[in-house]
């Protein structure tokens, strides 16, 4: 089985983040990067499938030279190729562009790929558009937001969280599926998995290499403003018994805040 | 004209489809244009849906919608907007929404904008404010395409009635043979119905000062009394194994947005606060009087949430017992 699975770089979630304000973009120097936590479940699933069925895992994403590092970590985790596509665009909000460029990736470079997996959403963008956008370009089946994935042949089974309940849904490969939590739990790299990384070479492919065309990278995301959510102003402590407090609050939450 | 998909679970419109198809009129008004619905449903879902400002409600039928897919689904709403040329498409930011709203806008070749918690009209056309990082930066942007799609966030946008000159339009399909490749087979209820965090008006959440996994029965209890509400927890508690992750709130959980959110034993770490530092009124229980949490609490109590809740559950129960 051929497995791509896709990866992102993002600030971890510690992160406080500051907007640079005459750019619209966020403040990178300080922050973390870190691989996107919902994309570590992916990759785990993708080395689960490779041991239980055979085949190969690539792991690919898009994004400068420093992304490097985060297709370092899934080489270290178990990935047997990973390729970097370069885009010197910064963050751009818009998902369809990167999934124009990873569904062009896929028909240019994969086309063997029997699954293709994500992350549920990047922690960051928040988009969680790219795996549906992409199983649309390439016509192929969705599962979103997998908490467990059963494959046996060329059919599967998926569960997908939805509110209160799991759904299944049933689909034929080649398919598009994106990890949520309890899928799995991830791996940690091993020595000899970091020091087998560092020795492999990652290609680098370019948009116009995969016959990108600028109109088709455009981003048709206009931002306008950046701004921090204003604070919340200083609430009121209770004080007294539990019981005391407890009546207190009660009181508030039903006459002031009309909550209850 | 703005287009409103409506989700329909168990024969009812969901909630989240009526705030957006009330925020579709809302900006359909300041537009100077019509609200629409389409939907896979039951035609007497309509009279609802009028109700809500819907000038038309589009009914579609075919046999490969009976089960939803996001592949069938994507192909049938592109046929309406191909018909219809709807200036914007809103949808529910629910699990049905997110999965389908990114698959249409890639079949129209359209960006869209996720997950919105503000819409407005700027120049004639609309603009959407969404979180991004979870909540610690707003993004407000427009977007280039026709039609803009946007998923709209449960329990933002207000529901309000407004009854306008109706009609219902019955669309049958015509969708290739073998289309749809993968679909919904069954819905598995493994929560036992109980109301998911995206969806509650309230939400009872614990953390790592619960110390255990069966004090989360002290916080069911309290959900039990208090109408809508759900239980959450903070990833140090999912982590821990205590509870599923499906009620998991914060930056690597679930984004929720409840009237009320009733924080026990959970310190505030940056990524869980990102996650629900949007509830209208937060009510914060922990020992340590320096917990992060008390600085996006409505009210506060330091104290041993051992000994507050029951005496809380007493006083709820009064005024809920009536």
């Amino acid at each position: 089985m051929n497995i791509v699975v896709f990866v992102k770089r993002v600030p971890d979630t510690e992160s406080k983040i500051r907007i640079q304000h005459q750019t619209n973009a966020i403040v990178e120097e300080g922050l973390n990067f870190v691989i996107s936590p919902n994309d570590e479940y992916a990759v785990e699933e993708g080395l689960r499938l490779r041991e239980a069925h055979g085949g190969k895992v690539t792991a690919v994403s898009v994004g400068g030279e420093e992304v490097l590092a985060t297709l370092k970590k899934c080489l270290a985790m178990g990935a047997d190729e990973a390729v970097l596509i370069k885009d010197d665009l910064k963050e751009a909000y818009d998902g369809l562009r990167l999934a124009r460029i990873m569904a062009k990736a896929v028909q240019n470079r994969f086309a063997d790929a029997d699954l293709l997996l994500f992350g549920r959403m990047s922690v960051g963008a928040d988009n969680a558009q790219i795996p549906a956008m992409a199983a649309e370009l390439l016509g192929w089946p969705q599962a979103t937001v997998v908490t467990k994935l059963v494959i046996e042949g060329r059919t599967a089974v998926a569960h997908r969280e939805i509110e209160g309940a799991q759904e299944n849904v049933a689909f034929a490969l080649p398919a598009v599926v994106s990890a949520q939590k309890g899928l799995n739990e991830p791996r940690y790299e091993t020595l000899k998995g970091i020091m087998a990384a560092k020795k492999k070479v990652i290609p680098v492919l370019t948009l116009a290499e995969l016959g990108l065309t600028a109109e088709e990278t455009a981003p048709q995301v206009q931002i306008r403003k950046m701004e921090t959510p204003p604070p919340k102003a200083a609430g009121r402590i209770l004080t007294g018994t539990p019981e005391e407090t407890a009546k207190k609050l009660v009181e508030l939450l039903r006459g002031e805040a009309k909550v209850i | 004209m703005i287009l409103t998909f409506i989700e329909i679970r168990d024969g009812k419109i969901k909630k989240s489809s009526l705030e957006a198809l009330s925020e579709a009129k809302r900006r359909a008004d300041e537009l100077g244009a019509a609200a629409a619905a389409v939907l896979v449903g039951p035609e007497s879902a309509a009279v609802e849906l009028q109700a809500h400002g819907a000038s038309k409600v589009y009914l579609l039928e075919n046999p490969q919608l009976d089960a939803y897919s996001a592949q069938g689904y994507a192909a049938a709403l592109s046929e309406v907007v191909k018909a219809t040329a709807p200036a914007a498409v809103f949808f529910a930011a629910s699990a049905m929404g997110k999965d389908l709203a990114p698959r249409l806008a890639a079949r129209l070749g359209v960006s869209m904008a996720s997950d919105c918690t503000r819409i407005a009209v700027q120049n004639g056309a609309l603009e959407f404010t969404r979180p991004i990082y979870a909540g610690k930066v707003l993004l407000t942007m427009g977007l280039k395409n026709r039609p803009a799609l946007a998923t709209l966030r449960p329990n933002v946008f207000p529901v309000a009635a407004s009854a306008v000159d109706s009609e219902v339009v019955k669309i049958a399909l015509n969708l290739p043979e073998g289309l749809v490749k993968g679909r919904v087979a069954e819905v598995l209820c493994e929560t036992g119905g109980e109301i998911d965090v995206s969806e509650a008006e309230i939400i009872i959440s614990g953390g790592r000062g619960l110390k255990a996994p069966e004090s989360f029965t002290l916080l069911r209890e309290l959900a039990v009394i208090l109408p809508k509400a759900a239980v959450g927890a903070s990833r140090a508690a999912v982590d821990s194994g205590w509870i599923g992750h499906g009620h998991q709130v914060g930056q690597t959980g679930k984004t929720v947005t409840p009237n009320l959110y009733l924080a026990f034993g959970v310190s505030g770490a940056i990524q869980h606060l990102a996650g629900m530092s949007s509830s209208k009124i937060i009510v914060a229980v922990n020992k340590d009087p320096e917990a992060p949490i008390f600085k996006v609490a409505d009210y506060g109590i330091v104290g041993d949430l051992f000994q507050i809740i029951p005496a809380l559950k007493d006083e709820l129960r009064k005024i809920f017992a009536e």
